[in-house]
């Protein structure tokens, strides 16, 4: 066992340290992590940038680096790594959410194209993405898994629309795409056709990993104690109050040991070599991560007390005069609302259950 | 005991279910909470018609004399639409102060208008060090002559952009958590030196932060004892309380019924998702959850009107910090269960739980409750 214990998701869910950049949503650009916090992944914090989201090149670059052609590789991976394309995920549909192969995008082969039809939905950051990797229907008559293919698409080909789902929080992250007589190239199909199920669980098996976010949540903790340190309660700052305390202490042990089953997970991997199939042990990371998620979005709400209650919305001009409502308060209550989708999507938890069940424990 | 209704309490509750399911479904909501001022004067004026502000006002002050019950049944249907409107400021909190603290002239000045939806009233007590403490106040009333004088900030004052009349906590005398030297008193909100901003908050309603500056107030301001008004404002606040556990047994069971709606429409595998098990539980896990919060709302409501302000204070605790941590679990539950639709603002069920997650902030949080209950020594009594 190694002394390391500092980790972050990019050693831990196999992604080249350089297709990790973040999206800044406020200033629509596109900046390396490094430049926001050296050395850490991911932050959902409140203040006055409400939440810096990943993009979604880390999913696919794996996928092309182990199942795509050469020229794939050649085309895709160096702008993948230097962020000059940006990729979405279109893997959902409306029918086929945790059923993800009873999908109905259908995709024909006509000569050197295929010809796509359907609607994908929950579609994260598809409004400035230039690439959209889609699972496609390709055989009907053959098992649902086994007709499935793994197509990258170019999200400014003629007949793709975008359009914008708000989320509880009052964000703007996710989007319906429809597909109608899309024509994509045949040398955008990754690996075979119909096997790209297999690829897709490859992908989600990293997905759930990466998903775990425990470098994002040190982050919160340390904002947590940083901002329970000037709220006061009775009297007294409330990160003084016992019961407050002994609230986050529960979550970080949980952080703690899960931060070390992460570096099993990655040890155990490495170990095994890459077999193109997830652990099912990824699922653990998926269960705890997002609920330790879900606790320290919770416990920083309640770091605001009252001050929770304000909707502000980022940017309102008519707050530029002071205020007593603290300027790290307005964002908690929606970074609450909005993490609430961890346990949602990338496989919800429920299925992550239904997985360990079957996989581990041969239920 | 005896939970059924009276007749004229069934028809209460089964008119004004009626009135809002006809009036105020979840698209009317949308539009009312896109207006400017963030609610619906329709519907207020509706509201005054059928009686509901008048209902808890002694008969002689020109109410109808109606008791936490009443309460209890308008706030939980109010609850399930998720109204918008500011009857818990006005008729709740602001009503409050008017029943249990107004002198004879102060309530024959000021109910009637109350009770025909022509003034509103909130209540300023937040203050930026306060959080959940109502010892805690250091807005100050300096005594000017027959009147006082206001100085201070208060923040989230529920409803306090549209309120007409706002009653304020100040320290007339003592130190920041002292218990006595609070006093309450009335303030215009139009009047010199009073400035608010209003602003929508995160569950669609609407609040304001409120800034005194050497507010002139008369003596008819004062509500109760100038120097000792914090007792008062316990007892509005355990009212408030109850009054709010109903709301939120209302939202909680409209989660809940879309929800399981839900479960049965909604397939996947080739089945209704309410076909599995794990589903299934939570979802019974949920409606425990429900009505373990209707009980203790009903404790709460049977103790609202209670003189013993420790037994009362107790009762308020428990069904604050039971649908605090009973409503995250059905909000949370809710919103898991419809997956991704669930995330989404266009449907109702995210408003239910973004509602119920302000509900428990209101007055002080499931912890803060908790850990008073505690203090205060439980419910039950250690064995002889
Ligand atoms: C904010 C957000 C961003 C997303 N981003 C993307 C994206 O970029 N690309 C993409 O392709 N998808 C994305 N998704 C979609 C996400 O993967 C799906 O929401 C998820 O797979 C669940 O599907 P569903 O929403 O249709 O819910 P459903 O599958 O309808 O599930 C509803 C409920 O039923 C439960 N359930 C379903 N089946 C079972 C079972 N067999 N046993 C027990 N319980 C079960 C679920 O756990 C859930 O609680 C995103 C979702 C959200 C909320
Ligand atoms: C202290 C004690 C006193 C008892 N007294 C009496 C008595 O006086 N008279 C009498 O007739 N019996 C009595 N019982 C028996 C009792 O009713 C049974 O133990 C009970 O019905 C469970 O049956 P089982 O033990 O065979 O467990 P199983 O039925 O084998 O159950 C094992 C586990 O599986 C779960 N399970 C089973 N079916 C399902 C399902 N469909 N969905 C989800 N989970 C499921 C159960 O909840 C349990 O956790 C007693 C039992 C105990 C422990």
């Amino acid at each position: 066992m190694s002394s390391a214990t500092e980790t972050d998701n990019v050693t831990a869910s196999n992604v080249h340290p350089n297709s990790l950049r973040v999206y800044n949503t406020l200033t629509k650009q596109k900046e390396p992590f490094e430049t926001l916090i050296p050395g850490k992944v991911g932050i959902y914090l409140c203040g006055p940038t409400v939440y810096k989201e990943a993009h979604i090149g880390h999913m696919v670059g794996p996928v092309i680096y182990t199942f795509g052609s050469e020229e794939q590789k050649k085309r895709f991976l160096p702008r993948i790594a230097n962020l000059d394309d940006w990729w979405c995920q279109g893997f959902s549909e409306p029918g086929a959410g945790s059923d993800l192969a009873s999908l109905k995008t259908r995709a024909v082969r006509e000569g050197d194209h295929y010809v796509v039809n359907g609607q994908k939905t929950w579609t994260t950051l598809a409004q400035y993405a230039d690439w959209i990797f889609c699972l496609v229907r390709t055989d009907t008559e053959a098992k649902k898994q086994e007709g499935i293919s793994f197509l990258l698409i170019d999200i400014k080909t003629p007949g793709i629309e975008v359009r914008p789902i708000v989320t509880i929080d009052g964000g703007r992250e996710i989007n319906e795409v429809f597909l109608t007589d899309v024509k994509v190239p045949v040398e955008n199909l990754v690996g075979q056709e119909n096997k790209g199920w297999d690829y897709a669980k490859f992908l989600l098996g990293n997905e759930r990993t990466n998903i775990a976010r425990i470098g994002m949540s040190k982050q919160r903790i340390a904002r947590i104690r940083e901002l329970a340190g000037k709220e006061m309660s009775s009297g007294r700052p409330l990160i003084e109050d016992e019961r407050f305390r002994e609230k986050l202490a529960a979550i970080e042990i949980d952080l703690k040991a899960l931060e070390l089953t992460q570096l099993r997970v990655v040890a155990a991997d490495a170990k095994r070599g890459n077999t193109g199939r997830p652990d099912p042990a990824s699922s653990i990371l998926k269960i705890k991560g997002s609920e330790i998620q879900q606790a320290t979005t919770h416990l920083l709400m309640e770091v605001m007390g009252p001050y929770a209650v304000p909707y502000i919305p980022e940017h309102d001009d008519r707050w530029n005069e002071p205020s007593e409502v603290p300027d790290y308060a307005p964002s908690a209550a929606p970074n609450y609302f909005n993490f609430r989708k961890v346990s949602i999507y990338g496989g919800s938890n429920e299925i992550q259950k239904n997985i360990i069940a079957k996989a581990v424990l041969g239920l | 005991m005896d939970f059924d209704l009276t007749e004229e309490q069934s028809i209460l509750k089964d008119s004004l279910d009626r009135l809002l399911a006809d009036t105020y479904a979840f698209e009317e909501r949308k539009r009312h909470m896109a207006s400017a001022e963030g609610w619906s004067a329709e519907a207020w004026n509706r509201y005054a018609e059928m009686g509901l502000m008048a209902l808890p006002f002694a008969e002689e002050d020109g109410g109808i004399g109606g008791g936490p019950v009443e309460t209890m049944i308008v706030m939980e249907a109010l609850g399930k639409a998720l109204a918008l409107e500011p009857y818990f400021a006005t008729v709740i909190l602001g009503g409050g102060f008017l029943r249990l603290g107004g002198s004879a002239e102060q309530r024959s000045e000021l109910v009637s208008g109350v009770a025909d939806g022509s003034v509103k009233l909130a209540f300023a007590h937040t203050e930026r060090n306060s959080r959940f403490d109502l010892v805690r106040v250091e807005t100050t009333a300096r005594k000017d002559g027959d009147g006082w004088v206001l100085s201070g900030s208060k923040s989230v004052v529920l409803h306090g952009d549209c309120a007409d009349r706002i009653f304020v906590t100040a320290r007339t005398g003592g130190e920041a958590d002292d218990e006595t030297g609070i006093g309450i008193f009335l303030v215009d909100a139009n009047a010199e030196g009073v400035s608010r901003r209003g602003y929508a908050t995160q569950d669609g309603l609407r609040a304001a932060e409120l800034t005194l500056e050497n507010v002139r107030v008369p003596a008819e301001a004062v509500y109760g004892d100038p120097s000792d008004a914090l007792p008062l404002v316990r007892r509005v606040v355990d009212q408030a309380i109850a009054a709010l556990s109903a709301e939120a047994v209302g939202v909680m069971s409209a989660m809940h019924a879309l929800t399981v709606d839900y479960m049965k429409v909604r397939k996947q595998f080739g089945v209704p998702i309410g076909a599995f098990q794990v589903l299934q539980h939570k979802a019974v896990d949920m409606y425990v959850a429900i009505e373990q919060a209707r009980s203790i709302t009903l404790y709460a409501t049977m103790m609202a009107d209670s003189d013993d302000a420790a037994e009362r204070a107790k009762a308020m605790h428990a069904a604050k910090a039971e649908i605090g941590r009973g409503g995250r679990l059905v909000g949370e539950n809710a919103i898991q269960i419809h997956g991704g639709v669930g995330m989404t603002m266009e449907y109702a069920v995210g408003h239910y739980f973004k509602r119920m997650t302000m509900i428990d902030v209101a007055f002080g949080n499931t912890d803060h409750h908790m850990r008073a209950l505690a203090r205060a020594g439980g419910l039950f009594s250690a064995a002889a």
